[in-house]
């Protein structure tokens, strides 16, 4: 397995929903051991983006490679064999609620090994010390706060030792001492653990703070990709408009509309 | 004109999509990678909650279901000088009809609602994707306890809807109208047959419990992820099973006692 190759490639992506395209012959990479951002204004199907790298959604066009694996053509186990190998941080956290603290991190290691509860507890215990939240462990969902919960959610997609994380908007939503835990965490767990990671996010500050290499996305396709630094040195002006965040710009700031002139006219008339 | 026949046909197609899509659902949970030893606990705690816990409402309406057809019953059949058929006429109406069809009634308000909704929520707040990005199958691990609980408990139910339903005839027609006891209990014997009247009412409550169990399930995973999509499911969850035993009852009564 050479590691100078992707860990996970796309290749000419084309998909819809229903008539509406979303993604138009796309292609990126993603470089094991690193981590790369998607940026790019709500919208635009960045959450889809990542249910396709996992399978849960198929493409109309193109390959979705994986370890060299074309993920949506994979049969049913083997697709659940290479899910094993990646694991998604949802944007809610998406704990399961009947279960403590605890026991949703020693889930995933529930359902796929047959270690005894002894190695399960080190393994959750040093999981849940990673993100901090050793001491919350018999907490139940509804008691954490929005950062505690996405903490724990981020101990249990990591409890497998996956080769390949995802983040949807890890720091949406976040307070700022919260948003500063996850954005270290991030990028340690995927330091410490040799991850790679994916961050979805339109959080510039912090995405820029930690990505090796960034993509954005607009308008059905890649608009801009590049280092950090080369991004901030981009040409185009939607890359531009949308680090600096402004209001108006070649994405307008009005939802498209009839004529204003006209409009008001028409209800003095 | 053109638009009602559209309309009826897109309702046709939705609810043969929706039927599709309950079978897919249906194949899934039950013919995968068989557990049992791992999946049992979680057997144990489905048949707590969708069947122990449902049975104080099956046990109150089956007392006083039972009561009401012995008030009921007691005042035609004395007209006749009939008391003494109360036994039957309390036990043949539970047994055959009564016990099976508002078991599965209450069942689908009390036990399918909460499936509905418990399932419409996990998919809401992403549970059951994350289930499936952690490799494992939500059918499998969600889906599948809560419909095997629900075939096996319902059942049972209606027996137990039956029993305190006569024991509450009972209560009205021998200790209350004066019907004499020993009579309530060996007319019943005489007239009631266990394969005609006992074993078809729990073949009925299979079905309804298979019937009910799959809508509750169904319209949960297909719920539109929303508050309103949720409130929505849960609803039609009631409407349409409560509809469903109803039209089900008839044909199973038709083709059980009917000729």
């Amino acid at each position: 397995m050479g590691s100078d190759k992707p860990l996970v490639d796309i290749q000419n992506l084309t998909f819809r929903r229903g008539d509406r395209v979303i993604y138009q012959d796309m292609s990126m990479q993603f470089a094991r051991g690193k981590v790369t951002a998607i940026m790019g204004p709500s919208g635009i199907g960045k959450t889809t983006l990542l249910r396709l790298i996992g399978g849960q959604l198929k493409p109309d066009e193109g390959r979705i490679l994986f370890e060299g694996e074309d993920i949506p053509r994979l049969s049913r186990s083997k697709l659940y064999r290479a899910r094993q190998k990646m694991s998604m941080l949802f944007q809610s956290g998406a704990l399961f609620s009947e279960m403590s603290v605890y026991d949703n991190v020693a889930f995933p290691i529930r359902e796929h090994t047959k270690l005894p509860e002894e190695i399960i507890r080190l393994m959750v215990l040093m999981k849940l010390e990673a993100v901090g939240l050793r001491g919350a462990r018999d907490l139940m969902p509804s008691e954490l706060s929005g950062g505690m919960a996405r903490r724990a959610a981020l101990a249990r997609s990591i409890a497998l030792d996956p080769e390949l994380v995802m983040y949807d908007e890890p720091f949406a939503g976040q307070d700022p001492i919260s948003m500063g835990v996850i954005v270290r965490l991030i990028r340690s767990l995927n330091d410490a653990l040799g991850l790679t990671s994916i961050v979805v996010s339109h959080d510039v500050d912090e995405v820029m703070s930690i990505a090796d290499y960034v993509y954005v996305v607009a308008d059905k396709r890649v608009i801009g990709h590049g280092t950090p630094e080369q991004l901030r040195q981009h040409e185009s002006p939607l890359v531009q408009q949308f680090l600096r965040g402004e209001a108006d710009g070649p994405v307008p700031f009005h939802f498209r509309a009839a004529n204003y002139g006209d409009e008001l006219m028409e209800l003095t008339r | 004109m053109l638009n009602k026949i559209q309309q009826i046909g897109a309702n046709t197609l939705a609810i043969f999509s929706g039927l599709g899509r309950a079978t897919m659902m249906l194949f899934g949970a039950l013919f995968g990678r068989p557990r049992p030893i791992k999946a049992w606990p979680l057997y144990i705690k489905q048949l707590y909650v969708v069947g122990v816990q449902s049975l104080l409402i099956i046990v109150v309406s089956g007392l006083f279901i039972g009561m009401v057809l012995a008030l009921q019953g007691y005042t035609v059949l004395a007209k006749f000088g009939a008391e003494q058929m109360l036994g039957p006429l309390v036990a043949l109406s539970l047994l055959r009809e009564l016990g099976p069809v508002v078991t599965a009634l209450l069942f689908a308000g009390r036990a399918g609602s909460a499936l509905t909704a418990e399932i419409g929520l996990m998919k809401a707040t992403e549970q059951l994707s994350s289930m499936e990005m952690m490799a494992v199958d939500p059918l499998r691990r969600v889906v599948a306890p809560r419909f095997w609980a629900g075939v096996i408990s319902m059942p049972l139910l209606a027996l137990i809807f039956n029993a305190v339903g006569i024991l509450g005839g009972h209560l009205v027609g021998v200790d209350w109208l004066g019907v004499d006891g020993g009579g309530y209990w060996s007319a019943m014997q005489a007239n009631v047959d266990f394969q005609q009247d006992v074993l078809n009412g729990v073949i009925k409550s299979f079905v309804f419990a298979f019937i009910v169990t799959l809508i509750a399930l169904h319209k949960g995973y297909d719920a539109i992820p929303t508050s309103e999509g949720i409130s929505a499911a849960t609803t039609q969850t009631v409407v349409t099973s409560s509809l469903a035993v109803l039209g089900f009852d008839f044909v199973l009564t038709a083709v059980m006692f009917g000729g």
